[in-house]
């Protein structure tokens, strides 16, 4: 078996053994990158000398029996992931020489494990955007197919770990931006509940959406990562102080049952949706057979407000962007245009420089939206609809212990299809931003391939703090269908 | 159209955006588009029903008034496109 095609419990067991270190599987994914990545376009910045440099710590620390389960594992981070020291770009001209002064806390938390990171990922600027393509400064390609988007917003993450070019990566979801990439490029993807994980450290989109979680090549990698990073943070006061489970451990638990005993919904308005690909409605329908196999039973329920969701969510997070986005100033870090007439100029030339179409779009909806005459009539309105999308799922989650549904209505576009069409990549969302809205976690797992060989993931959405019963439904999924460890062939 | 050259130039000036002509014809039809999509959302009776702001039940994070190590000055300062005497250099502000 090649090192870099490893699951992180995989390489774990080697190093643990003491078959492999730390730093020949660092080697090999530094080379596997060398050697791909021209391809794919998946980082940003490589960190070799840091990488190799953390995974002789790790062989140290593994030697002396000191090693936790992620102690010389090569991590993908994400590039809005504040790395003291390493360039953290959010893919934006803004940002472009920005070298953080601290780490952000999953990124601690990862350091303290022993993690190692090869580097930095591409995404789309401020991760606004399901392709990938609004990143200012790569393109990445989806691993499957060259010609097509990796999804969006944490495509270079997907992509990352599609192509082996990690172990496994974290990315963020303010609307899908974990489960959408990971289902075109065929990975895990998890997206924790909100205050969950601490975000900390995460250059903030919409502060009330926003969410890292982990992209992996199992389901199990998922479970060892979200240890790893849950848990409250004083830093983040919105992270939530509730004990972080043995998610590996619940995750088996009574593994010969099965599912047995637990009730999937499936919500009209997700699995009668227009527009749906009838291969990627095929595999869905397909997971849904299988997880019956497994024990679990099939209701149907109901999410009314669904068809809304988009509206809400179109102003809430465009809302909450052009208020974070205003700290980008030209005064204290990142791009500045000097040379004009005064502060206000300054301002103006840093932002119309810095900031790429799409981001300029969201700024000037938000500040619409937020406007004087226009607050009620937009943000209030969407702040209510939320709230009965909330209740929605409230009630949803009365009659079953998880939801599943398509992650994205197709599979992976060809590049520059949405290009000058917001609204119709904003309409590509509807599956997975109302979790983002109601907080919930959501999760994508591969559930097949498309004739043409493409990934399509099967998304399954819990109750708050409810990630432990996703995992294990997808563990169980995952060990059924049989669709891990498939590889683009690159 | 759902939003005028004049609303887009004016809303661009509140966010600090330069916005040129081209850029403002292309705006206002994009950004009509959104906001009659946007429009559906007065369909739905919200009547009596409390705003979210987030989804999960947040109350006041307090903590006790304790001074903790920080970055530092020098840190602070390490990306300032312009400082001096360990301040941030702006253009001129008052005449």
């Amino acid at each position: 078996m090649s090192l870099h095609t490893m699951t992180l419990t995989e390489a774990h067991g080697l190093l643990r053994d003491k078959k492999i270190s730390s730093r020949e599987l660092t080697e090999a994914v530094l080379a596997r990158i060398d050697e791909v990545d021209p391809k794919v376009g998946a980082y940003i910045t490589v960190d070799q000398t840091g990488a190799l440099a953390a995974a002789d710590a790790a062989d140290a620390r593994l030697a002396k029996g000191e090693a936790s389960t992620l102690t010389g594992l090569p991590v993908g981070l994400k590039d809005l992931l504040c790395t003291q020291g390493l360039k953290t770009t959010c893919a934006s001209k803004m940002l472009e020489h920005f070298v953080p002064p601290y780490d952000a806390t999953v990124v601690t938390q990862l350091r303290e494990a022993g993690a190692v990171f090869p580097g930095k990922l591409n995404m789309d600027e401020f991760a606004m955007g399901s392709t990938t393509e609004h990143s200012a400064l790569q393109t990445t390609q989806n691993p499957w197919d060259l010609s097509r988007v990796p999804g969006g917003s944490s495509g270079g993450s997907a992509a990352a770990v599609a192509a082996d070019l990690c172990l496994a990566a974290l990315g963020s979801d303010t609307g899908g931006s974990i489960r959408q990439p990971a289902s075109h490029c065929g990975i895990v993807g998890m997206k924790p509940t909100y205050g969950r994980v601490s975000r900390y450290g995460l250059v903030a989109f919409a502060s009330s959406l926003d969410q890292i979680g982990p992209m992996t090549k199992s389901v199990e990698d998922s479970a060892l990562l979200m240890e790893t990073i849950s848990g409250y943070d004083p830093r983040d006061s919105t992270s939530v102080p509730k004990e972080v489970p043995d998610y590996r451990r619940l995750m088996k638990d009574e593994e010969g049952k099965g599912l047995a005993g637990m009730t999937v919904g499936l919500p009209v308005e997700y699995w009668q949706a227009d527009g749906v690909d009838p291969e990627v409605m095929a595999a869905v329908t397909q997971a849904k057979a299988t997880l019956e196999s497994l024990g679990a039973r099939c209701v149907s329920v109901s999410l009314p407000h669904t068809e809304y969701a988009v509206a809400a969510y179109y102003v809430i997070a465009p809302s909450e962007a052009s208020s974070n986005l205003a700290r980008y100033d030209g005064v204290r870090y990142g791009m500045s245009q000097r040379g004009g007439d005064g502060l206000l100029s300054l301002y103006k030339n840093t932002r119309s420089e810095g900031f790429g179409d799409e981001v300029k779009r969201r700024i000037i909806i938000g500040t619409y939206a937020l406007s004087s005459g226009y607050y009620d009539a937009y943000y209030k309105k969407a702040s209510q609809v939320r709230t009965l999308i909330v209740e929605d799922f409230k009630t949803a989650f009365q009659s079953c212990d998880f939801i599943i549904s398509p992650v994205a209505p197709s599979p992976a576009g060809k590049k520059g299809e949405s290009a000058d069409d917001p609204l119709k990549m904003y309409l590509s969302d509807l599956f997975t931003l109302s979790a983002n809205l109601a907080g919930i976690p959501g999760m994508s797992v591969p559930c097949g391939l498309t004739r043409q060989g493409l990934p399509v993931g099967l998304q399954l959405l819990g109750r708050h703090f409810d990630e432990a019963t996703l995992l294990k439904a997808a563990w169980h999924f995952e060990r059924t269908a049989g669709f891990q460890g498939q590889r683009p062939p690159l | 159209m759902k939003i005028t050259k004049e609303e887009i130039l004016y809303v661009a000036n509140l966010a600090r955006l330069n916005v040129d002509d081209v850029e403002v014809e292309k705006l206002a039809a994009q950004i009509g588009d959104i906001l009659s999509y946007v429009d559906t959302l007065e369909k739905v009776d919200t009547d009596g029903v409390e705003p979210t702001t987030h989804a999960i039940d947040l109350t006041n994070a307090l903590r006790e008034d304790v001074v903790h190590p920080h970055l530092g000055a020098e840190k602070t300062l390490a990306n300032a496109p312009d400082e001096e005497e360990n301040m941030f250099v702006v253009p001129k502000v008052v005449g």
